[in-house]
């Protein structure tokens, strides 16, 4: 009974961790659109985005208020750090076709 | 076919000024057409041969390899135009004696073309294998037509060509014994704006610390992709949400580059006297 609880509590500790790292968060760009198009953040915490192009073409992820510009070749994947960052939205882009838009939220 | 132009003309634009600029900094001398040329040249070789190693180049340093790639080009960049611009400062303390236009002639005339050529070199490599990674897209999804990506991207190219030769025409105007100062003013702010680049893609890759995510905001009133906001950033680095790193990075670029100028070329140049200035044993110079 007593080793279930602790079992129990290991439990809880093991989730709350895994719930302070959520890990990347994913997006997708696929026929010139971002899946999703819209991503939350917590403020003042660093998170991973991981951007797969699924297109046939290369796309370059960028955000003048992010400060982030990278390449990514058809069919991989690259994985850029935003934030800290203070509430508010992001909006990020495909340079390589600019109408393709995105925005990070951050609250 | 237009979407085509304008993405292509706003790559080309950036290291079409960068040639224009050094093109009238390098007035005068001879040959000169054969550096820069072989600059840009060399520069469209090595953007290919960049685009074709992009997917290899991501991965590589687990993951932050084109940041480090961006970053070490940039750099070297900024030591080739500072390094410039300390050897224009060195001479031009040699011959201030004759500051007169055969003096700027002779300045001209004797100066080494190798560090210009290079950055112009580093400056279409960055641009143009994006240039070149965007058209190789479009070719690639097949749904533009090549007449038409073809025809969007020469559009594109010729209108960045167009204004880098309208910097250097307009630069050209200037006279002979202030161009090089002019110049030299515009290398130094050309230097600084990329290093605070090269400070973004350091951030980027998490090798730096923001300092400040963002200073300031003016993007409200000169966005970084409006034509004067990119053209402000091609020239002197001008960004609407800067961090604060990047700003560290830019003027401690103006700093050194300036301090070294200032400590090659000794104390500014010295009045021109009439009559005595030819006279003047160029060993007594100031800083000599």
């Amino acid at each position: 009974m007593r080793s279930l609880a602790l079992a129990f509590l290991l439990a809880l500790f093991v989730s709350a961790a895994a719930a302070a790292d959520p890990g990347p968060v994913t997006i997708t760009i696929r026929d010139h659109a971002f899946v999703p198009a819209e991503i939350k953040v917590p403020a003042g915490t660093k998170v991973e985005l991981s951007i797969r192009n699924e297109q046939a073409m290369p796309a370059e992820f960028e955000s003048a208020s992010l400060h982030r510009e990278k390449v990514i070749s058809p069919g991989s994947a690259i994985s850029v750090y935003v934030g800290p960052l203070n509430p508010g939205r992001y909006e990020f882009f495909d340079d390589f076709h600019p109408a393709t838009r995105g925005f990070v939220v951050v609250e | 076919m237009l979407a085509t132009a304008i993405i292509v003309f706003r790559e080309v634009l950036e290291a079409a000024l960068i040639v224009g600029i050094v093109m009238a900094a390098s007035q005068g001398v001879p040959g000169r057409g054969i550096w820069v040329g072989g600059g840009v040249v060399g520069g469209i070789l090595g953007a290919v041969v960049v685009a074709g190693f992009a997917e290899t180049l991501a991965a590589a340093m687990a993951g932050i390899g084109q940041e480090i790639f961006n970053a070490a080009i940039l750099f070297a960049a900024v030591a080739m135009l500072g390094w410039h611009n300390i050897w224009m400062r060195r001479h031009a303390s040699e011959l201030a004696a004759a500051a007169n236009r055969l003096g700027a002639a002779v300045r001209a005339g004797s100066q080494p073309l190798w560090a210009l050529a290079f950055a112009v070199g580093l400056a279409v490599l960055r641009e143009g294998s994006e240039v070149v990674l965007f058209l190789y897209g479009i070719a690639a999804a097949g749904d533009g037509g090549a007449g038409a990506m073809a025809l969007g991207g020469a559009l594109g190219l010729a209108a960045g060509v167009t204004a880098g030769a309208g910097i250097y025409f307009g630069l050209v105007h200037i006279p002979m014994r202030h161009l090089f100062a002019v110049t030299s003013w515009l290398i130094l702010l050309l230097a600084a704006g990329m290093a605070s680049q090269g400070a973004a893609f350091l951030l980027q890759a998490d090798l730096l610390p923001p300092l400040g995510t963002t200073l300031w905001d003016t993007s409200f009133l000169l966005p970084d992709h409006s034509l004067t906001g990119r053209v402000l950033h091609a020239l002197v680095g001008y960004t609407a949400q800067p961090a604060g790193i990047q700003l560290v990075f830019y003027l401690a670029t103006l700093l050194i580059i300036g301090t070294l100028m200032r400590l090659v070329g000794g104390a500014p140049r010295p009045a021109r006297r009439k009559g005595a200035a030819g006279s003047r044993p160029i060993g007594l110079q100031p800083g000599e």
